[in-house]
C-alpha cells in the first residue's frame, strides 16, 4: 500500500472512530438513550473504551496473519482513541456520578474495587498516551519504548477485572470480551514460544556444529 | 309560543341530571387525560380511589421509564429485556398458593383476590439497590389484606413469595441467572405493614407485564429486588426464609435489604440515587424516606449487621 492509500485509510478510520461519540452525543440531545441517559452514556464510552483496546491489540496479529504489514501504521491511531473513551469514561463518572466531589471521588476509588481498577488502567494508559509520538519514540529509544507500551497487555487484563467486578449477576458481556483478550494475548505468547524455541533449536544447531568441528581434529 | 312546540316535559333534562353529566363529562376527560397513551392503545384500565395519605406528592416518573427500564431477571439482565419479552408471560388464567403455617391454607384465583378490597393508587418512591430510583402511581390494596385470610398461627414469623417459572417464555430462567424460582421473604411483622402493598396495577391499568403482572408486592422502603413479581405462592415459615439474591451473593445482599444510605454495598455506595429523568444524583433517605412510618420495625437492631 502506499504512503497514500495509508493515509486515505487514516482518514476513514478516524471518522469511523468518531462514529460512537457522534452516536451518543446525538442521542443524549435528542433524549433516545432511554430511561437512564446518564447510566447509557458512562457505559457506552467504557464499552468503547474496551472495543478500541482490542481493536488495538488486534492490529499486530491481523497483520502477521493476513500480511499486510501497513496496518501497523493505523496502530497509534487505535490506541490515542482508546484514550480517548477512557477519557470520556472517567467524566462521566466524575462530572454526572459525582460532580467534581473529590473527597467522594477519593473514598470511592480507595473503597470500591471496580473503580480502584478502573482508575489504575487509566492511569496506567496516561504514559502510553504522552508517549505516543514519534519525538518521544526517539528520545526514549525503540527498545525502552517497546517496553514501556507492553503495559498495554496489563491495562487490557485490569479493564476485563473492572468490568467483571461492575456487573450484578450476570458476566456474560465482560465474559466475551475477555475471552477476545484472552485469544489476542494467547496469539502472542504462542509466537514467543515459537521464537523462543526457533532460537534454541538455532543454539542448538550451532553448539552441534561447533562439537563437530571440534571433534574433527581428533580423529 | 305555541304549546306543541314545547318538548314533553317528560323529555326536558331535569337540572340534576344536566350538572352530573357535566360532571361525568369532567371526570371522563380527566381520567383519559391522566391515562395518556395507554387507553388510547385500549389497555385495560384499573379503576382505583387515591390514597394521599400514603402517597409522596413527588411527581411520578413518566409512564415509559415506569414500564420500560424494569429489573425482572427472569426475563434477562437488560433493564429493557422485560419490556422486549415479557409480553409472552401467561397471566391468566392464574392462581396464589397460600400455605405453611396457617390455619386455612388456600388457593385463590387471581379473581377472587383482587376481590378481597378495595383498589387504593399510592404513590411510592422505589430505590434499586443498583443507585437508581423512581416514583410509581401503583394500584393495589395492603398485603395484609390478603395474609389475613388464612389466617397465620402464632409461631409464623415469616413469610416467602415465590415467583413464576415459565422457562419457554423466560429466557433468563433458561440461562439460570438466579436460582429459579425467585424466592424474596419479609417479616411477618413487615409484611403486615400498612405500606406493604399488594399490586395489581400502575398508571390507572392493568399491571403491565414487565412490572410483575399480574400481582406483586411494592415494599417502599426496600431495595426493589425485595419486592416480588408475578407472585404464584406465598408460604409462612418460623424460620428466615432464602431468598434468591441471598443465595447468589450473601456478602451483597442481605434478607432485610432496608434502603439505607449508611450502609453500603460492598462494590458501589448506596448514600445517592439517579432518580430516573434526573441529571444528577440526590441524597437517598433512610428507608427510602419511609422512617417515620417504619423505624420502630427495627428498634434495637444493628442495621449493618442486619443488612
Amino acid at each position: 500500500m502506499t504512503d497514500r492509500g495509508v493515509g486515505v485509510a487514516k482518514t476513514i478510520l478516524f471518522l469511523l472512530s468518531l462514529g460512537p461519540l457522534a452516536y451518543y452525543a446525538w442521542s443524549f440531545q435528542q433524549d433516545s438513550l432511554g430511561a437512564n441517559p446518564i447510566e447509557a452514556l458512562t457505559r457506552g464510552m467504557g464499552d468503547w473504551t474496551l472495543r478500541f483496546l482490542l481493536l488495538t491489540l488486534a492490529v499486530t496479529p491481523l497483520r502477521k496473519l493476513a500480511g499486510l504489514p501497513w496496518l501497523g501504521r493505523l496502530r497509534r491511531m487505535l490506541g490515542l482513541f482508546t484514550f480517548f473513551y477512557a477519557s470520556l469514561h472517567l467524566a462521566t463518572y466524575l462530572w454526572f456520578d459525582q460532580f467534581f466531589d473529590w473527597p467522594a471521588i477519593a473514598k470511592d476509588i480507595l473503597k470500591r474495587p471496580f473503580i480502584t481498577a478502573g482508575v489504575t488502567a487509566y492511569c496506567l494508559l496516561l504514559p502510553l498516551a504522552a508517549t505516543s509520538f514519534n519525538a518521544a519514540i526517539r528520545r526514549l529509544g525503540a527498545r525502552r519504548w517497546r517496553e514501556l507500551h507492553r503495559t498495554i497487555y496489563a491495562i487490557g487484563i485490569i479493564a476485563i477485572v473492572h468490568f467483571w467486578w461492575m456487573v450484578k449477576i450476570d458476566t456474560r458481556e465482560p465474559l466475551i470480551y475477555g475471552l477476545v483478550l484472552a485469544a489476542l494475548l494467547g496469539i502472542r505468547i504462542w509466537w514467543r514460544e515459537q521464537e523462543r524455541r526457533r532460537q534454541e533449536a538455532g543454539a542448538y544447531g550451532r553448539n552441534m556444529a561447533a562439537r563437530v568441528i571440534t571433534i574433527t581434529p581428533r580423529r | 309560543m305555541n304549546k306543541s312546540d314545547q318538548p314533553p316535559p317528560s323529555e326536558i333534562t331535569s337540572r340534576a341530571t344536566f350538572e352530573r353529566r357535566r360532571e361525568f363529562m369532567r371526570l371522563a376527560a380527566g381520567a383519559i387525560a391522566s391515562l395518556g397513551l395507554p387507553t388510547a392503545q385500549g389497555k385495560e384500565s384499573l379503576a382505583a380511589k387515591p390514597a394521599t395519605a400514603y402517597s409522596t406528592t413527588e411527581a411520578p416518573t413518566p409512564y415509559a421509564h415506569v414500564t420500560g427500564y424494569n429489573n425482572f431477571y427472569e426475563f434477562g439482565s437488560d433493564k429493557e429485556d422485560p419490556a422486549r419479552y415479557a409480553s409472552a408471560l401467561r397471566s391468566r388464567p392464574w392462581s396464589i398458593t397460600l400455605d405453611g403455617l396457617v390455619k386455612r391454607p388456600r388457593t385463590l384465583a387471581i379473581e377472587d383476590v383482587q376481590r378481597l378490597a378495595a383498589m387504593e393508587e399510592r404513590v411510592y418512591r422505589l430505590r434499586c439497590v443498583e443507585g437508581w430510583s423512581m416514583v410509581v402511581p401503583w394500584i393495589g390494596f395492603p398485603l395484609s389484606v390478603l395474609l389475613k385470610q388464612v389466617e397465620p398461627m402464632t409461631d409464623a414469623k415469616y413469610v416467602s413469595f415465590e415467583s413464576a417459572v415459565q422457562p419457554d417464555v423466560m429466557p433468563g430462567v433458561r440461562r439460570k441467572l438466579l436460582d429459579w424460582p425467585y424466592q424474596e421473604g419479609l417479616r411477618l411483622d413487615e409484611a403486615m405493614h400498612p405500606l406493604a402493598l399488594l399490586v395489581f396495577g400502575l398508571y390507572g391499568e392493568v399491571l403491565p407485564k414487565q412490572n410483575g403482572a399480574p400481582l406483586r408486592l411494592a415494599v417502599p422502603w426496600k431495595y426493589g429486588f425485595k419486592s416480588a413479581k408475578s407472585i404464584v405462592r406465598i408460604r409462612f415459615t418460623d424460620r428466615q426464609p432464602n431468598t434468591s439474591w441471598v443465595t447468589a451473593g450473601p456478602t451483597e445482599y442481605g434478607f432485610y435489604s432496608n434502603v439505607n444510605p449508611e450502609v453500603d454495598h460492598p462494590r458501589w455506595s448506596q448514600a445517592k440515587e439517579r432518580r430516573l429523568g434526573e441529571i444528577l444524583k440526590r441524597p437517598t433517605l433512610m428507608f427510602n424516606g419511609y422512617a417515620e412510618q417504619v423505624g420502630q420495625l427495627y428498634t434495637g437492631m444493628d442495621l449493618r449487621r442486619f443488612f
